[in-house]
Order: C-alpha cells, then structure tokens, then sequence
C-alpha cells in the first residue's frame, strides 16, 4: 500500500502546541482529579490565580499560568502542586497554604519545607516527586501524561506528542501492519480476561467491509479500582486516539464510549476531548485529509456492575436491560446493533499510541515473558501511600506494598490483599513475592482483573470481607443464570449466618458445593467468578470461618454480633455520660452507681466506650 | 417541606426530551435520566407515557429498564441525596459506621430512602472511584473524603442549618 500525505503536518502542530505552553510563563500544575478536587483543589486553584494576578512581581518569567491536571496518582497525599520549572512537587496543600508557596518560593525563591513530602522511613523532605518512593519504583506509560498535562485542552495532548501515533499510522495506511504491531507487542487485555488485544483486533478486522465498530469499556465497575477513571480524566485524548487507531485497523467509522454514571467529571472531559478533536480533524469526517473518517459517541451508563461484561454492554448501549448474551457468536461477528464489533477496555486502548509511537519491541521488553507492558494498580485499604500506580508486569506484591505502597498503615501487621475485585481472590504473606501478571496470579487462585489492590491488615475479618463481596455479586448479578441468581443469594444467606455467629460446620461443606455449582451454571464472568472470594477465603483463612462456628468468636474483632460492650461496674462511677449518648437508650443506671447495658437493646456502636471518661467500658 | 409526590408530569416536557433522542430506542436510558434529572425520580405515568411514544418499546420493557438499573429510583429522592461509598476500600476503612451514623441522625431506617421530611434520601453505592480517600460520602455530587461517624455529623448540621 501507498503511504498517503496528509493534510495536516503533525510536527509543525506539536511545535505550535509546545510554543503555546512556553508563552504560559511559569507552569503551576495543581491536580484536579476527583480525588483532590474532594480535598479542596477548586479552591487552590482560585487562590492561586487570585495572587497570581499581579505578574509583574515574578523575576524570571514575565506570567504564571495555573494548569489544571488530571490525577496525579498519590491521592493520599493531595492537594498535589508541582512547578516542574521549580523542581518541586508540594503535598497536602490547602487554601490558606497557597500565599505562603506563592510569596516564599515562587516570587522569593525558598522552597517551602513544611509542604514537601516526608519520607516516613529517613523523616527527610523531597523535594521532587520522582525521588518519591511512591514514583520512583514506577513506571508510567499508559498514565505518564495524567497529573503533567492540562487534560481540558487539546494543545497540552498535542505538545506530547498526542495524535503523532495516529498521524503516522494513517500516513502509512497500512492497517494490516498496526495489527501486526498490537500482535507483536504483547499487549494483553486489561479489563480482567487478559485477551491478547492483537487477535482480538484480527478476528474483528476479518469482518471488514461492512458497518463495524469500536467500543470502549470505561464501566470500571469493580469497587476498589480507578485507573480508567484516571486515564478519561487526566489523559482523555490518548484514549480517543487510541480509539481511532483501533477503528482504522479494523475497518470502522463508528465508536462509543460507555462510562459509567458514577463518573461525571470523566464523562464531561470526554465530551469536550471529542469536541475539540474534531474542531483539529483529529476524530470525525475525513481525519488531518486521509479520507479515513470515525465518529465517537458516548453513553453513559446508569449502575450495573454487570454491563461491563461485553455482551451486557452491548445490550446496554443498545437501551436494553444490560444481561449477557450468551457466545458464540462472539462480539468480533455479531456484536452492537448486530454488526462485527471490537471491545477494548480503556487502559488497553490508552497503551495503544504509546506501542505505535515507541514499537512493539520497546514495549516487549518490559514485562514478564507472558504478560508483557507495564500494568497499573489502584493501591486502597490499610496501605500507607494509597493512590494508582503503573508498574512494568512481574513486579511483586512486596514491591508494591512496600515499597511504593510504604507498608501497612499504623504500623499494623500485613494480613491479605484482595485483588481484583468481587471477581478475583485474596493473597496472602505467602505470596508476597510472587509476580504479579496474569498466569501466575491464575495460578495462585486470583486474578488480575482489572488491577484493584485493597489491602488488609490483621484487624479485616476476612469472612466478612467474602460476605461483604457475596453481597456485592448477588446485588449485582442480573438474575438471567438462575445458578448465579439464587446461588448468591445462598451463599450470602450461609456467610451472614456464619458472621451472625449462627453457623454450623457443615455450612463450610455447603459453601463449597454452592461455589462450585454457581463458577459451573453461569453463561458470564460475573457468576463465574463470583464465588471467588469465597473460596480464596476459605483456602487460606478456613481458621477464621472455623473460630466464628466453633468458637463464636471473631478474631480481627469486627463482626457486631460477637462483640459485647459491658461497664466494669468498680471502675464506673456513675456519672451518667454513657447513658446520655447511648443512640438506642441501652444505658441504664441511677446517678453515682454503676450503671448496666441491655445487651437486647445495644446495636454495638461503641459511642459510650469513647465518650466513658474512666475507662469503665469494655470491649469482650 | 415535603416532596409533592402527586405532581403531575408533564408531557409538554417529556415530549422535549424523547424529542432531543430522535424517539430512539437505543437513547432510552439516556432519556430516563433526563426525566430522573427532571423529577428527582421516575413517576410512573412518564414510563408509560415513554413506552407508547417510542416505536420498537412496551410500558414494560420501559418499566424492565427502569427497575434495572441502580440510578433508577422509582420513589422520590430527597433534596439532598446522600451516596455512601461502600466499596472495598471505603467498607475496610469504616464505611459501615458511617452510614450508622447518617441513620441515626436523620432516623432513615434500612431499607428506606428517603426521610420522612423529604429531606433526605440515603444510598450505598458501589464504588465512586475515590478509593484514596476512602471512606467517602457524596452528597449532591459533592465528594467529602475520609469521612467518620463524627466527621459526617458535622457536615449534615451544616446542610440542616441551611435549610433552616
């Protein structure tokens, strides 16, 4: 095939766009993802440019310009200000903070010491974010524009060489060729399946001619994982660039975004990404003049964990309840408004551009021998540095936790981590040095899912962290499976009995046949994989569903219902203050004696215990 | 103040809205959180009115929608909706005592939604994304992280000292 000449020069485009960011003076990023904007980001901002009116006062740049980033990954420690010009990156900054960065450093040169970032282990200030244990164990491909470009505006994309990969792949109109490129880096699919996205590209390219499609999976429903929500919001046009090698590669002129509704700020930066793509004839009628035209829609879900099973998706874009279709015939043939379609999820697509710009080979070399790339995480729970991190395959549990994650919180002790969601299972110490990538966490009885990590420490009750998931799937399961249906329900029924301190030994026997028959009878992931928490649990922590049986104890203290709150009647002194705060009036007692709670009444608060001014309330 | 639950709707303005989806079944849930933004839940006369406008739907398979997904609410919403996070993260790092707290100060019971003054209405949701904060409560969209049964308190007295 020909290469083709287009009408736009993408290399005089980036020299505009960086020309552009160098007319803004002194760059101030300030991170304004979902997580920082919750800690008061909006505000810093407005402080910000507030004081930043008066530009005649800044020595070495004749203007500043406030940039609004998307998320910057370390959602502990935000408001997150960086002046890359500077060197330095500030944590926890607030409103009244502002002044003091703007009149010490910015005009007056001085680092402000107390906003630089301690590390906990030496107590030594940081001063820029990649000498951060946090950053400096990472390696960002699909997130490295998130929290250093301005995410509302298509010239910060461009300036980093955002629409260069495009660019080049439709002067080279060869779509055979980027195929090949996909196939031969190794990209795997990061939703959870873990598909080689290459032939997944081939099946639905081998259906060209007609009317097809691209869709993207952005409804990152496993709770406990937010990447793509990062990746639409810190990054959104490497995504719809990512989008559109995909629909050239494959044939199609139509695309759809499906978001989830619990992501507003994502959906409203796509919209606006699409809009000022097209503007630049970077999306659309007829891109940069190549004759190759693709539009991109977006739908925005209404909360159902299950539409992002491909099929339910499908079915949900279509305005239908979002239930499985049973497969074959395989989305690749016969899949949205019953033409051949390519599902990808967002992560997956946003590693596309990077793969075409840097090659199949760069990208090869990192990663394990089957799982290949970096992949990111998104670090919750009992973890010091919560926040999503993107580590090359392979690395291990230890590593993240410990090293970039900085150990457990409140120096407790490691007890599990929960990957991948209600899908996936729970690691333990035993597996802290396995590496993370898809064969071998199958093997170890988990999954990589779509790269939730939670971790737990000794105090998670992990029976009721499997009744807590159990609860999630039968919520979510969509009742078209009755193994699913009614199978979760069941087991939920066993697991809140069994954390009621009801159960029975046999109950575990059930458990297991339950587990079973629902991974059996069920057409999609969600009831395939929903017992999984159950059964990782009962592999590795059986002595804890045994202690709540047997003993009728729980032994990280959680569970309500074996707990007893009782007053130490030499210690109470009768001053009547629990009684007071009791929320249920469970307190009963005169004056200056001891008083006594109703164990029938108490709902196990613990409000007295805190409010008990001489320790008298105890915890049993 | 109470929600006026016998409201009439209006088909001037549910026309408007089928109107700007082209009457196509593939926007219908598109269209049914229009009429939720419009009427803080979904009335049952505009389901019906719904499934006999749009060619290809039945009031059923309008109404099968409607129940199926989570957004839906079929019962009004209070003027302030209340979203706990009770996701992984958020349920490890304490959202359970959180959500006691926000029952018992403005008595909603389980398995209610909105309180009795229409104030309020209360829900778990899954996952908001902002596990780095967690546990997080959303209150009209508004994220407050790293919330605590004391914490949560606060700020409802705020919101019911402006409402005074």
């Amino acid at each position: 095939m020909e290469t083709k000449s287009l009408s736009i020069d993408i290399k005089e485009e980036q020299q505009k766009a960086q020309e552009k960011i160098r007319e803004q003076g002194l760059r101030v990023l300030v991170c304004a993802g979902t997580g920082c904007v919750a800690n008061g980001a909006l505000g810093v901002i407005e402080r910000f440019k507030e004081l930043g009116a008066d530009v005649s006062v800044l020595t070495d740049y004749d203007k500043m310009t406030i940039v609004p980033t998307g998320c910057h990954g370390f959602c502990e420690q935000g408001v997150l200000v960086s002046i890359p010009d500077k060197h330095v990156t500030y944590v926890k900054v607030r409103y009244k903070d502002v002044e003091e960065i703007y009149e010490t450093h910015i005009r007056g040169g001085q680092p402000v010491e107390r906003l630089l970032y301690t590390d906990p282990q030496t107590k030594e200030h940081i001063f820029k974010d990649e000498d951060i244990n946090f950053y400096a164990k990472q390696n960002r491909t699909a997130l490295k524009n998130c929290g250093n470009i301005n995410a509302e505006s298509i010239d910060e994309a461009i300036a980093v060489r955002g629409y260069e990969a495009l660019y080049n792949v439709l002067t080279e109109n060869n779509p055979e060729g980027v195929i090949e490129t996909i196939e031969k880096s190794g990209l795997r699919g990061r939703g959870g399946g873990g598909f080689p996205t290459g032939r997944k590209w081939r099946f639905t390219a081998a259906n060209r001619g007609g009317k097809s499609y691209v869709v993207c999976n952005g409804d990152e429903g496993d709770p406990g994982a937010f990447m793509d929500r990062s990746i639409m919001e810190g990054d959104p046009h490497k995504l719809l660039e990512g989008m559109a090698i995909a629909a050239f590669a494959i044939g199609a002129d139509e695309g759809y975004i499906y978001v989830r509704a619990e992501y507003p700020l994502a959906i409203e930066r796509l919209k606006k990404a699409i809009k000022d793509a097209e503007e630049r004839h970077f999306l659309g009628e007829n891109i940069m003049g190549s004759g190759f035209s693709f539009t991109i829609h977006i739908k925005e879900g209404a909360g159902a964990f299950v539409c992002g099973e491909e099929t339910a998706l499908i079915a949900s874009i279509e305005g239908e309840r979002g239930m499985p279709r049973p497969k074959p015939p395989f989305p690749a043939n016969k899949g949205l408004f019953g033409r051949p379609t390519l599902i990808n999820n967002v992560e997956t697509l946003a590693n596309v551009p990077v793969i075409m710009l840097n090659g199949a080979d760069w990208f090869a070399q990192m990663g394990t021998e089957t799982s290949k790339g970096t992949k990111t995480f998104a670090l919750t729970g009992e973890v010091n540095n919560t926040g999503l991190i993107e580590v090359p395959m392979g690395t291990t549990l230890r590593q993240i936790i410990f090293d970039i994650g900085g150990g457990i919180r409140g120096g407790k002790k490691f007890k599990a981590v929960q990957i991948g969601g209600p899908s996936g299972g729970c690691l333990t110490e035993e597996h802290l040095d396995l590496p993370m990538d898809y064969d071998s966490l199958i093997k170890a009885g988990a999954m990589v899912g779509s790269g939730g990590l939670v971790v737990m420490a000794e105090d998670t009750c992990m029976v009721e962290v499997a009744r807590f998931f159990m609860n999630f799937t039968k919520n979510e399961s969509c009742g078209k499976c009755v193994p699913c249906r009614e199978g979760t329900k069941n087991m939920l029924k066993i697991l809140e009995k069994i954390v009621a301190g009801k159960g029975e030994l046999s109950d575990l026997d059930l458990l297991e046949e339950l587990a079973h028959t629902v991974k059996e009878g069920s057409l999609c992931g969600l009831g395939k994989t929903a017992p999984n928490p159950v059964l990782s649990t009962l592999k590795y922590f059986r002595d804890e569903y045994i202690a709540h049986i047997v003993d009728k104890k729980c032994p990280a203290g959680v569970c309500t219902a074996m707990k007893k709150i009782v007053i130490n009647e030499e210690k109470c002194k009768g001053c009547t203050k629990c009684a007071r705060t009791c929320p249920v009036g469970a307190i009963e007692g005169t004056v200056k004696q001891p008083h006594h709670i109703d164990q029938e009444k108490c709902i196990k608060c613990e409000a007295c215990l805190k409010s008990c001014p001489f320790k008298a309330i105890e915890l049993q | 103040m109470t929600i006026d639950t016998t409201r009439r709707i209006s088909t001037t303005k549910l026309d408007e809205i089928l109107q700007s989806y082209d009457y196509k079944k593939s926007n219908l849930i598109a269209i049914l959180q229009k009429v939720q933004e419009e009427y803080r839940y979904l009335p049952e006369e505009a389901l019906i009115y719904i499934g006999t406008k749009i060619e290809g739907l039945s009031p059923a398979t309008v109404f099968g929608v409607a129940t199926f997904y989570a957004q839906f609410s079929l019962e009004p919403k209070g003027k302030f909706e209340i979203k706990v996070c009770d996701g992984t993260a958020c349920h490890v790092r304490g959202s359970m005592p959180v959500l006691n707290a926000i029952r018992n100060k403005l008595n909603i019971k389980e398995g209610q939604l909105t309180s009795e003054n229409g104030l309020f209405s209360l829900e778990t949701v899954s996952c908001l994304g902002a596990c780095g904060l967690a546990p997080v409560v959303v209150i009209n969209g508004k994220v407050y992280p790293q919330m605590t049964s004391d914490a949560i308190s606060i700020v409802l007295d705020t919101l019911l000292k402006e409402e005074e």
